[in-house]
């Protein structure tokens, strides 16, 4: 793999972090991260929609007016979005229960649009595919390790795996609204300290 | 007495962007300032509102009758988007002084999730029309009462000295979380 698709690949991942350094969808990021597993869940549905619709994106950019670009764009990632709520609620009707209204927004979720805009309009299919694998693969880190410390925190368990012995009191705060904000400022202190070291 | 009760479980008690985390980058992004927090609720409101009309007519007009509710997102965002340009147009042209105020917001509000998210909670919900109205009126209301009163604690806050790790997000995301913290004081109201 050369220098370029290497920085493609895992730009997404570190330097440009869309939860951490970012912070694109942070709806969902707050909204959905009550568990480790719900937060894994909704990763990798933006991880499958950002690669099919950057692929798509970049197959058809010369064909699309830049006047209606915009639109454009939100048309072909509403229909990844349709595609992976329908396949959700066949396969895995108690995660689509989970994310709820959730699955539906991953369409203004901005880091697509911002990907679709920013990158694949410009770029070659491979390209294009490496960067929805890294970005996709950086918001699926930041979900499932918020929802890992919000379970942890507030329910004692991970990925419904418990930790502590049943006289043990979890903060029940952090599975509520609050506790979605203070995990996450958390973490995002941490991930600062970390990249700077 | 039911509208009232909409009204007041959407703004105080699941106050659209504390307890459902709808429309976080906006609330985030434009709320420095008391004032543009407040031109941001009222385009909200607006759209919202509007939004929530125009897309419930289509959905029962078009979209059940004919099987297509699996075509529920492509129709709402590209209804959205089209109705916040026609707004933007029509105000530009109406009223130029509503225009400096709202104008540079309704670009921003087409990615606003909360819009997107009212109108299809408001199908989920099995809303009639003057339920959904008063739902998503109320949730606006509720998004335009947060992001004020985050935007007033934030004007404070630049006055404060903050430690050099929380400068930034970090202590933007822990006021969220305090006020979020106050709003959860209102969930004994709704039984």
């Amino acid at each position: 793999m050369n220098k370029t698709s290497y920085e493609n690949l895992t730009r997404g991942i570190i330097k440009e972090n869309p939860t951490f350094v970012m912070l694109l969808g942070m709806c969902p990021t707050l909204g959905v991260t009550t568990s480790a597993f719900n937060g894994l869940g909704m990763g990798l549905a933006t991880l499958f929609v950002l690669i099919l619709s950057n692929s798509a994106i970049s197959l058809i950019k010369n064909f699309i007016p830049p006047m209606v670009r915009i639109p454009s764009y939100i048309v072909v990632i509403a229909a990844f979005v349709t595609v992976i709520d329908l396949l959700m609620s066949a396969y895995l009707p108690g995660l689509h229960a989970a994310l709820g209204i959730f699955i539906p927004l991953i369409v203004v979720n901005c880091i697509i649009l911002g990907r679709a805009e920013a990158f694949a309009s410009k770029n070659n299919l491979w390209q294009s595919i490496l960067d929805g694998i890294g970005m996709g693969i950086g918001f699926t880190i930041g979900l499932t390790s918020l929802g890992i410390v919000r379970e942890i925190l507030g329910n004692g368990s991970v990925f419904n795996y418990p930790l502590v012995g049943e006289d043990a009191t979890p903060m029940l705060l952090f599975i509520m609204p609050p506790g979605a904000f203070l995990a996450l400022a958390g973490l995002i202190v941490l991930f600062n300290k970390l990249r700077r070291a | 007495m039911a509208y009232l009760m909409i009204f007041i479980t959407a703004i105080f008690v699941n106050n659209i962007v504390l307890s459902q985390f709808l429309g976080i980058c906006p609330f985030l992004g434009v709320s420095k300032k008391i004032s543009t927090a407040a031109g941001m609720g009222f385009a909200v409101m607006f759209v919202m509102t509007l939004s929530t009309i125009v897309t419930f007519l289509i959905y029962y007009t078009f979209l059940q009758p004919y099987n297509l509710t699996f075509m529920i997102t492509v129709t709402f965002i590209l209804v959205i988007a089209a109705l916040v340009q026609m707004v933007e147009i029509i105000i530009k042209k109406v009223s130029p002084a509503l225009y400096q105020a709202l104008g540079i917001f309704l670009p921003l509000i087409t990615t606003n999730c909360a819009v997107l998210g009212i109108a299809i909670l408001t199908i989920q919900k099995n809303y009639t029309l003057l339920a959904g109205v008063c739902y998503a009126l109320a949730s606006a209301m509720g998004f335009t009462l947060a992001i004020v009163i985050f935007a007033g604690i934030r004007e404070r806050l630049a006055y404060t000295k903050i430690p050099v790790a929380l400068q930034g997000t970090p202590i933007a995301l822990i006021t969220a979380g305090l006020l979020s913290m106050a709003f959860m004081g209102f969930a004994g109201i709704s039984n």
